[in-house]
């Protein structure tokens, strides 16, 4: 623990330096980007902290008592004779073995995506508010444990998302940014709509014995709490239970992006700038799935385990439909999202297994996409930066010209296609022990295996296309990285590579989480332990 | 005698109001030659009746009384607590009118007949007054037609367009009809039970048994009326016409007072004449003879939808407010339609935040028509950065009109479908929350105009009077608090949700 509410600093430092930027001179640009900088840096010094004083034992999950860094107030209530209008909701926060990673992989992704902002020279000081408004949203997304709290910050997101892409992007923005929009818009009526209906099946017991509605997301996954007649009380026999958990789950999918709601990302990706991709990417598609985790698991684990084999055959799907896609692509960009899509099947399948080793696996898979598809979009950049043409035929030979930059690349393929000894194998390695250690998504698991070879054959002829071959004369000028350009792509390399030799690093701050969601969601609840901190 | 003391004590708002009219004219006729006054005196005048309102607050009792016969002790006018938040809605839209029109062109190009348009105004909010207030069919149509003969004239006021006149007549010729209508019912009704009185008829109602068929068609002539005031479908045909003809204005005013007077009666009416009795839970067990909740979900489902989908398409900000103001017309309906004290809290709140977020955005359109003198959503692009303060302003309007948090169009939205979730009422809650999607697409794209499309050289720079961007922040800073922090506007409501019943 911490003297300090570390999860409130970490969550609105970026508000606060959002405001700052605002009374900037529109003239100051510099002043902006090295206080935007400095923000991200000292929120990955915020989770630095965070995690030298995580207790690895502590499960959380459904537990109030052992969630970690607990900050809990009245935000909202009110009171009266009559019930009527009457609204309690607390200033929540507080994290686990779930959102640790994910707290981490925000700080990371949103420092070095400040470093890539660098190029932005448009209109700075709005770049810079929103990019801070968003990254605060992102944050709040995962520390948030009163359902209420984390709907508004899941929301507070789409508006600088909308205007970060519809502004600073490519040709065809305003396209992407409003289908992006309404995509999400849509995913999240339906959570709201779920979220009203779990408010009124959730009773809470204050302090002076009486029984009041609530929007904590714990009390929630408390049957206990359930109260008789809610419409989505596990206690009334005609509840729609089955209704919100496919409305909360499509609500997620939307974002993950899950086929078949996934065509908002090819736009998106390729009409957002640089840094936005790696934003987009490394965090946002993150929110779906860890929605799922958080809320979709643990409040309806026996529609869980009644679908089970939908999510794992979706996460098939998203896997080998990613992969013949990005086959397909011309666009380094796209055959980048596209990849996205591919990778992020992996996670529904880990997840699907409902085994400690895939959900283990899934969140892994989730950090590590994160930051190995940072690294693709960053090196997407830069040759876009220096061609100004994405095109997977205009290129060829560029080993030579550019070696360093090679390097990099191929570091990252290689940790796409999970290669040993880069992180995404151990992920994916963990995801498929889960998804073949369970009768039901055997078979599923056997076809997904297909997608690490389609992955393989994407990206090795996409190293090909660009890096082999003879030169092309037109590109002879090409530079290597400069400095920023390391120091974007070096610490994404060495987590890479650190989390394949040591993924303990990380599996050890999930573990005992994971368990303790899998007994939860499996049922097994008596043999639960549940540790105090 | 005493009896009539103690009424004109309970109508003392309107008494002030009608002294305020009467100054306004008479200094109209003094200062013949310079205007400027007039603002300072009709803003004076609402203020003053605002003081009295206030001071009803928590009180309530029965003006005129009909009989001195203890069982039928019911007057023509109701004071409680729910008139008195609509009239305090009624006052706060009216003030910031009063604003508007001071910083607006369009008002200033008539400056010579200030006097008349101030005047016109009080007679509308007059109107108004009584029709939150009246308990008998007689105050209830002529307190309607007060109103609406007021405002057939502001809408045509300034006279500089045709588009003007069009506005006014268009209004007239529905008006009519629909007052037409709305008489044809209260005839019939009176004709069925022998009063005019709503407690009288709620009574007779419980007790005795009429012809359904008759009834239900009188109550939906009445229901024309009423229905052609809120603009819900299908009486809103007038609506885009008049709303985009008027003096924007007269347009914010008709969109917020004008709407919430006609709720406030049409919530009166439902509850007084038709609601036996409220449960423990507070929810409002009707009468049966006429089935009020499948006609206004199938109004409110209508109401919106054709807002929303006729919205999509304009490219006039004033008739895009229009129809959007329908679309919320729809959703205001969904807090009645849950016939429960719940829900009139929900809608209570609901128009409060409307209030603010629709005469915001309306405020935004009309600074950049004074400079541009266009509505155009062409006439938009680059705002965002020409004039920033209006640009981040309209798109927290427009962001709270969606209903995304973290503005107040969010609670207002929630407590809706908390309502709605709470009577069960799910398929209806789906329905409105499609509807905030289809919404967002017309709302947006006012934001892609305003920072995605660059302003063209030849566009003139928006630029904003001080006292004009202190009105702007003044509507905007509730906007993104009541946001955040909602609970004393929920407080408020709670407590103004007693209706003077039996």
């Amino acid at each position: 623990m911490v003297g300090f509410p570390i999860l409130s600093l970490i969550t609105f430092l970026p508000v606060l330096g959002m405001i700052a930027i605002l009374f900037f001179p529109k003239e100051q640009v510099k002043p902006v980007k090295y206080l935007s900088l400095v923000i991200t840096a000292i929120q990955v010094v915020l989770a630095i902290v965070l995690l030298s004083n995580y207790n690895y034992s502590a499960a959380g999950v459904y537990d109030e008592k052992s969630f970690q860094f607990i900050e809990k107030f009245r935000w909202i209530n009110i009171t009266g004779l009559s019930w009527l209008g009457n609204v309690k909701i607390d200033y929540f926060m507080g994290v686990d073995g779930l959102s640790t990673p994910m707290v981490l992989l925000t700080a990371i992704i949103s420092f070095i995506a400040t470093l890539s902002s660098w190029t932005i020279n448009k209109s700075v000081k709005g770049y810079f508010a929103l990019f801070l408004l968003l990254d605060a949203g992102m944050m709040g997304v995962f520390v948030a444990l009163d359902f209420f709290l984390f709907y508004i910050f899941w929301e507070l997101m789409l508006l600088p998302m909308y205007f970060l892409i519809g502004i600073w992007g490519g040709p065809r923005k305003e396209y992407a940014a409003i289908k992006f929009f309404i995509y999400t818009l849509l995913g999240s009526v339906f959570i709201l709509l779920s979220m009203i209906g779990l408010y009124f099946s959730t009773t809470e017991t204050l302090a002076d014995g009486s029984k009041v509605y609530t929007f904590n997301m714990l009390a929630m996954m408390n049957p206990a709490n359930s109260t008789q007649d809610g419409i989505l009380s596990i206690l009334n026999p005609n509840n729609l239970r089955f209704a919100a958990y496919i409305a909360l789950f499509a609500g997620f999918a939307i974002k993950i992006p899950m086929f078949p709601f996934h065509t908002w990302l090819p736009d998106a990706h390729v009409e957002a700038p640089t840094p936005i991709s790696v934003i987009l990417a490394g965090v946002l598609l993150k929110m779906g799935t860890y929605g799922i985790l958080r809320i979709n698991y643990p409040m309806f684990p026996e529609i869980t385990r009644q679908l089970m084999w939908w999510i794992a055959l979706f996460g098939m799907i998203n896997i080998i439909y990613g992969a013949l896609v990005a086959l397909a692509q011309k666009d380094f960009k796209k055959l980048i999202a596209y990849s996205s899509v591919s990778h992020m099947g992996y996670v529904l399948l880990g997840m699907a297994s409902l085994s400690t080793s895939g959900i283990n696996g899934a969140i892994f898979q989730m950090f590590n996409h994160g930051t190995i598809t940072a690294m693709l979009f960053l090196i997407v950049g830069v040759i876009y930066d220096r061609a100004h043409t994405r095109g997977l035929n205009d290129f060829g030979g560029l080993a030579a010209q550019m070696p360093v930059y090679t390097g990099f690349v191929t570091v990252a393929f290689f940790a796409a296609i999970g290669l040993p000894g880069m992180s995404g194998f151990i992920s994916e390695a963990l995801v498929f022990v889960g998804s073949f250690g369970v009768e039901l998504t055997r078979i599923l698991a056997m076809v997904s295996t297909l997608g690490i070879l389609l992955g393989a054959a994407y990206m090795l002829w996409t190293l090909q296309r660009i890096f082999f071959g003879p030169l092309n004369e037109k590109w002879s000028s090409l530079t290597d990285l400069d400095k920023r350009e390391y120091a974007m792509l070096v610490p994404l390399a060495l987590i890479i590579i650190f989390l394949g030799v040591y993924p303990s690093a990380m599996l050890d701050i999930m573990n005992t989480s994971v368990n303790s969601l899998v007994n939860f969601v499996s049922g097994n609840i008596d043999s639960l332990t549940i540790s105090g901190l | 005698m005493a009896n009539l003391y103690q009424s004109l004590e309970l109508i003392l708002p309107e008494i002030v109001l009608s002294l305020a009219l009467v100054v306004l004219v008479t200094s109209d006729l003094i200062l013949h030659k310079d205007k400027r006054l007039i603002p300072y005196i009709a803003g004076l005048g609402i203020a003053v009746t605002g003081a009295f309102v206030i001071n009803q607050f928590n009180f309530s009792g029965f003006a005129f009384q009909t009989s001195s016969n203890t069982l039928r002790n019911y007057g023509m006018v109701a004071v409680d607590p729910f008139g008195v938040f609509f009239k305090l809605i009624v006052i706060a839209s009216s003030i910031l009118i009063v604003f508007f029109s001071y910083s607006s062109e369009e008002i200033n190009k008539t400056i010579d007949r200030l006097g008349e348009y101030y005047a016109l105004i009080f007679g509308m909010m007059l109107g108004m007054f009584f029709m939150i207030t009246a308990t008998d069919f007689i105050l209830i149509y002529l307190s309607l037609e007060l109103l609406s003969l007021s405002s057939y004239v502001l809408s045509g006021f300034t006279k500089l367009r045709d588009r003007n006149s069009e506005a006014a007549l268009k209004y007239l010729l529905y008006g009519a009809v629909s007052s037409g209508l709305m008489l044809f019912g209260i005839s019939l009704i009176y004709g069925l039970t022998g009063s005019t009185n709503l407690y009288v008829i709620n009574s007779l109602l419980q007790v005795n048994s009429f012809n359904g068929f008759t009834f239900s068609f009188a109550v939906i002539l009445v229901f024309a009326g009423i229905g052609y005031k809120i603009s819900s479908a299908p009486f809103h045909f007038w609506t885009p016409d008049v709303y985009e003809g008027a003096p924007i204005t007269i347009t914010a005013f008709l969109s917020v007072a004008s709407k919430a007077a006609g709720f406030a009666l049409l919530i009166r009416f439902i509850k007084t004449t038709f609601v036996s009795f409220v449960d423990v839970n507070g929810a409002w067990a009707l009468i049966e003879i006429f089935d009020w909740k499948t006609i206004l979900v199938a109004i409110s489902i209508l109401t919106m939808t054709l807002g929303n989908f006729s919205a999509l398409w304009q490219d006039n900000l004033k008739r895009m407010l229009a129809y959007s103001s329908i679309a919320h017309a729809g959703y205001l309906l969904l807090g009645i339609v849950v016939f429960s004290n719940q829900g009139l809290i929900a809608m209570l709140v609901y128009f409060v935040i409307y209030l603010l977020m629709n005469l915001g955005a309306f405020l935004v359109v009309m600074l950049v028509a004074n400079k541009i003198g266009s509505e155009e959503i062409d006439d938009y692009n680059g705002l965002g950065y020409t004039s920033p303060l209006l640009g981040i302003s309209f798109a927290i309007f427009l962001i709270s009109l969606t209903g995304l948090p973290p503005t107040a169009g969010f609670i207002g939205k929630l407590y809706l479908f908390i309502a709605l979730v709470d009577a069960k009422m799910i398929t209806v809650a789906v329905i409105a929350l499609l509807n905030s999607v289809v919404s967002l697409y017309y709302y947006i794209r006012v934001l892609k105009h305003m920072y995605l499309i660059r302003a063209t050289e030849s566009t003139p720079a928006v630029v904003s009077s001080f006292g004009n961007k202190l009105l702007v922040l003044i509507i905007v800073i509730p906007v993104l608090v009541l946001g955040i922090y909602f609970s004393p506007l929920i407080d408020f409501a709670k407590r103004s949700i007693t209706i003077l019943g039996l």
